[in-house]
């Protein structure tokens, strides 16, 4: 390991950790980038397209060359950026894109076949011929270009989310951030103070800058004290503040626990941060020059080069070179000399020299061309018309700095360039409250990001009517460095741009030949700035190449915006944890436990978790299983959980006015005690819900709904009494989750109703079919009793508050052995429904009508309710389709949902189809399969044949058209 | 986006259910005739700009609100309860 003097590191402490294989040392504040430079490791991956051997470029998140895997395993993560790595005991990695080894990748060919892959090779090679796109070209070029891989194996980690609401986030903690941060904490305001790094600073951090004449770090460290100690200010450490959305609210990333060897609680949180004002101090990231061979490894912006040696005390190479059209390389050279470090060369396009120092300096020279295929060997130097090498084993490259307006153009705010600044600056249009600060904003000395930064936070708390006042800010250095623009260095070899895409100065100048001038054409036929990086140290480059093209100046070329995020986030912190059974919430029926232990079977319906079915000991197959239930319930009685179902409380004055219009038949005869099967539709006339509505009392109704709409036909509801009809007094509660709700259905249901039910009378006489009463069941506990079938038996509906529900369920079929009381899933709960031709969600999806449900005459003419008048369209009462019975022909063939009928002699075309099958299962009680569905003219077809036909299978099924009613059409057992 | 709602002060839209177009609630008499019937079930505008949209806080107080938003900038301008926008037109 070779280290500089100096550095923010922990020389007192070591860290092992592996790369492709190798041991190696680092310490505690290392990059794994800067721990790789300290090993001397200057390969560290390939390129996307040529396989091109590449080195670390920079020494932050904008790196486009230096990723890698990063550990192993099922926590393998594929493309991560060594640069913004925190060096872990016990870290591995491994090199990406090549096979076998880092050193010798046999698809480094790829590089001599450079001329087939410039700008839309894709677009033009792999037209023809056609079918070979997805069998050859594709499967190729995805194993021969690409990044990193995935382990293909579950997550392990488990990720959160959050919520944070402030006055002021402050996006960024460099000089600028830390005064905003600490102008607008000082008031009281609630401050959020978000920042990639692990450590605030920002480039204070890799600079020799000093404040008020001592080191930086002394005032970070005063700063970062009072900011820790602030108890209306957070800091986030390893914060990415990715993008702005609507209304100030921002998306973050924590990573909480990347740089542990593994976490111990999440390892990231998404933070959903709600800010009043925000202030942009990201900052600016400093652009190179192409020249030919300029992704050699070693070769990097001089910032980095700057950052690595004051910083982590490493140094690429014992002798480097500077290439630079600012002022900014001298500092780079000056800071590089003084630990010690060779300088072979400032190599400056500008015919004077900008500063002086104990180094060569070439002035009006550039660099042309590079040797050192795995590292940098030798710079060409050309200077006016003389060339020559020059010796060095890193090149740092300063080409000026782009401010790091991201988050300004979430919102489409476009940039505008500033020829002062050789760049674009955050312009009009950004998310409402976003200010933008220090270099981020163009203000990139030190004294101008503090200051900047400092008037921000002000004029952001003055907004919120706070009055901040500056804080006393450092001396600090404020002269700007100068620069000239040189865009690239002509020439005729690989010239690159975009290092991640594989972008040269060639495919830009092909892509303005073939027409693709406008910079969105350009990203898209070159791919540039469309890499994981997405070009953050490419796209002002490229526009200003190809301005150099089209002879427009930049602002008339165009310009680039950027969209979230702003590093790339994992889908998994995105979840946020929601994965598997949190994938969303689950709803369990009071039941549930009870029926868990026996052994229930259970289905998911919406949120909900049902029994679908209660297999018994030697059942081998689903439907003996059903069969069994729907039988047993039919000849003795079944209990089956129906609490799912909505239940709606609607109190008022008005509460029976307003269940008339809500509900297109008549319900102003309903009577106190009695229930009601009630239709609606939605206001184009098409059926909505169904369900029963008993009347509670005089100023009370209980409604109920399917288990599918029960939110929406609250939320219609509510509609309705809020905006159509305010004056109505009336009131509306969901009280599904309230009232646990037990169906007990089969002819001896009235004997295990008494068997709970204290004194009250339920014969046929005193508590006929569609009665309901507050009753009290096992003692005192209140509950509420309905005589309404969905089975078609004799049955009732007992609810009880939910609490009580399992106790009940288990009362019941403890109290109900000699009866026979069988529990029932959802499944025997369907074919007991088809059996009686009721309808449910199948029937009801939102194309069918009152008429087609065989309730064409239940909407009433006398009053006005909800979809009435649009029922009443002429195309719709002239519909003939409606609910029918379909019986198979031959028992033994099964009838299935979703298949299309036809006339037994035509052809299977949309126009001879004359409906569907809507719900269709196997009938234990008639012993054949049976279905429900729509059919056209259907009155006048009872009893004649007609064909099923399934033409995903290759299935045409004679069916028999009957009453949708199997059993007892006359009602005769649920009114017994 | 964060929506003002008035009886619960500012809240984050995933409260909220997106309905449609205000014109909902100016439901036609029943004898209005099929032209007022079908410009009240099936026509919306969509304008580049104001709009006027029903919003429920569902996971909130419950209440019915009329957003103004302007649909180029998500821009909110107003929030009324949909009850008072009702009462005020009868």
């Amino acid at each position: 390991m070779t280290r500089l003097p100096g550095g923010l590191i922990d020389r007192d402490r070591t860290v092992t950790f592996r790369f492709d294989g190798r041991r190696y040392l680092g310490h505690p504040g290392d990059t794994l980038a800067s721990a790789l430079l300290a090993n001397n490791v200057r390969l560290v991956g390939r390129s996307f397209k040529y396989h091109r051997p590449r080195g670390v470029f920079s020494a932050g998140s904008e790196e486009p060359n230096a990723m890698v895997e990063l550990r192993s395993g099922a926590r393998q993560e594929p493309n991560t950026r060594a640069t913004t790595i925190e060096l872990f005991e016990g870290l591995t990695a491994k090199s990406q894109n090549r096979w076998p080894a880092l050193g010798f990748d046999v698809l480094g060919v790829n590089d001599l076949f450079s001329p087939f892959f410039a700008a839309g090779f894709y677009y033009k090679t792999f037209m023809w011929p056609k079918a070979f796109w997805e069998k050859l070209y594709e499967p190729a070029i995805r194993k021969a270009a690409g990044l990193g891989s995935l382990s293909m194996e579950p997550d392990p980690d488990a990720y959160d989310k959050g919520f944070l609401h402030c006055d002021l986030l402050v996006i960024g903690g460099g000089a600028a951030g830390l005064a905003a941060a600490l102008t607008a904490a000082r008031t009281g305001a609630r401050v959020i103070l978000a920042d990639e790094d692990f450590r605030l600073g920002g480039r204070l951090l890799a600079e020799t800058h000093t404040l008020d004449d001592a080191p930086a770090t002394r005032w970070l460290s005063e700063v970062e004290g009072e900011l820790e100690s602030l108890p209306n200010l957070r800091i986030l450490r390893r914060t990415t503040v990715f993008g702005a959305f609507d209304h100030g609210i921002y998306g973050a990333v924590e990573r909480v626990a990347d740089h542990l060897p593994q976490p111990d609680t999440v390892r990231q949180t998404l933070w959903r941060i709600t800010a009043k004002r925000a202030i942009l101090a990201t900052g600016a990231t400093e652009r190179h020059i192409p020249f030919a061979n300029n992704d050699r490894p070693g070769i990097m912006l001089g910032g980095a080069l700057r950052a690595y040696a004051n910083r982590w005390a490493v140094s690429p190479a014992h002798r480097v070179a500077i290439f630079t059209s600012t002022d900014d390389g001298y500092r780079t050279a000056r800071d590089l000399a003084a630990k010690g470090v060779q300088i072979a060369g400032v190599i400056d396009p500008r015919p004077e020299p900008r500063s002086t120092g104990d180094f060569p300096i070439f002035p009006g020279a550039v660099v042309t061309n590079t040797i050192g295929r795995l590292g940098l060997r030798h710079v060409e130097i050309r200077q006016g018309d003389q060339t020559h090498w020059l010796e060095c084993g890193a090149l740092g490259v300063s080409g000026g700095w782009n401010p790091n307006v991201h988050l300004m153009s979430h919102h489409r705010g476009r940039p505008v360039w500033s020829d002062a600044h050789l760049a674009f600056l955050p312009g009009a249009g950004g998310p409402a409250g976003l200010i933008p600060a220090g270099a981020a904003n163009g203000k990139g000395t030190v004294h101008g990001a503090l200051q900047s930064g400092a008037a921000a936070a002000e004029q952001a708390m003055a907004d919120l009517g706070r009055d901040a006042g500056l804080p006393d800010l450092p001396q600090a250095d404020d002269s700007p460095a100068t620069q000239t623009a040189l865009w690239h260095v002509p020439g005729t070899a690989r010239a690159w741009v975009d290092f991640q895409n594989d972008v040269t100065v060639k495919d830009i100048k092909l892509a303005h030949q073939e027409n693709m001038t406008p910079v969105e054409h350009l990203k898209r036929w070159t791919t540039l700035g469309m890499a994981t990086d997405q070009g953050k140290t490419a796209n002002v480059t490229a526009l200003a190449v190809m301005s150099e093209l089209t002879g427009k100046p930049i602002p008339e070329t165009g310009t680039t915006i950027f969209r979230p995020p702003y590093t790339p986030v994992s889908l998994s912190v995105l979840g946020g944890g929601n994965t598997g059974p949190e994938f969303r919430p689950r709803r369990l029926t009071p039941t549930h436990t009870w029926a868990e232990a026996r052994g229930a079977v259970f289905v998911e319906v919406g949120q909900w978790m049902r029994a679908q079915y209660f297999p018994q000991p030697g059942e081998t197959h689903w439907r003996e299983t059903v069969d069994r239930e729907v039988l047993a319930t039919r000849a003795g009685v079944g209990l089956c959980d129906v609490t799912t179902l909505g239940k709606i409380d609607v109190q008022g004055a008005d509460a029976a006015e307003f269940i008339n219009r809500i509900y297109c038949n008549g319900f102003k005869t309903l009577k106190t005690g009695m229930v009601r099967y009630g239709l609606m539709l939605r206001e184009d006339g098409m059926a909505f819900d169904d369900g029963t509505c008993a009347r509670m009392a005089d100023d009370q109704f209980v409604v109920t709904t399917t288990t599918a709409q029960a939110g929406a036909v609250y939320r219609h509801m509510e509609f309705a009494r809020q905006c159509l009809w305010p004056e109505l007094d009336v009131q509306l509660i969901s009280t599904t989750d309230a009232w646990a709700q037990l169906s007990i259905a089969g002819p001896k249901a009235r004997m295990l109703l008494e068997r709970v039910i204290d004194a009250h009378d339920t014969s046929n006489e005193a508590f006929p079919f569609m009665s309901c009463a507050p009753v009290t069941v096992c003692g005192g506990l209140r509950a509420r009793l309905f005589r309404i079938s969905f089975s078609g038996e004799l049955a009732y509906e007992l609810a009880v508050p939910a609490r009580y529900g399992a106790a009940l369920m288990a009362r019941l079929v403890d109290l109900g052995k000699d009866l026979g009381a069988t529990p029932y899933g959802t499944e025997a709960l369907g074919v007991l429904r088809i059996e009686k031709g009721h309808a449910a969600g199948n029937e009801l999806n939102g194309q069918t009508t009152a008429q087609m449900l065989g309730m064409g005459r239940m909407v009433s003419a006398k009053k006005d309710s909800i979809g009435a008048v649009m029922s009443r369209r002429a195309g719709l009462v002239a519909d003939t389709r409606v609910l029918v019975g379909l019986q198979a022909v031959d028992p033994e063939t099964p009838v299935v949902a979703g298949a299309h009928l036809f006339e037994t002699d035509a052809a299977q075309t949309t126009q001879s189809d004359l409906g569907w099958i809507t719900s269709a299962c196997h009938s234990p009680h008639l012993g054949c399969a049976i279905g429900l569905g729509y059919l056209t003219g259907g009155a006048d077809r009872m009893g004649t044949e007609i064909i099923a036909a399934n033409p995903l299978e290759g299935q045409s099924t004679r069916v028999r058209v009957v009453s949708p009613h199997f059993i007892d059409p006359e009602g005769g057992r649920l009114r017994d | 986006m964060r929506i003002e709602c008035p009886i619960c002060g500012s809240r984050d839209r995933r409260e909220f259910y997106y309905q449609g177009a205000a014109v909902a609630v100016a439901r036609p008499a029943p004898d209005a005739g099929a032209e007022a019937w079908d410009d009240y079930v099936h026509l919306r505008d969509n304008p580049a700009g104001w709009h006027d949209e029903l919003w429920h806080h569902e996971a909130g107080c419950g209440a019915w609100v009329v957003v103004t938003r302007n649909l180029t900038t998500h821009e909110i301008r107003d929030v009324q309860l949909a009850q008072s926008v009702k009462e005020a037109s009868a």
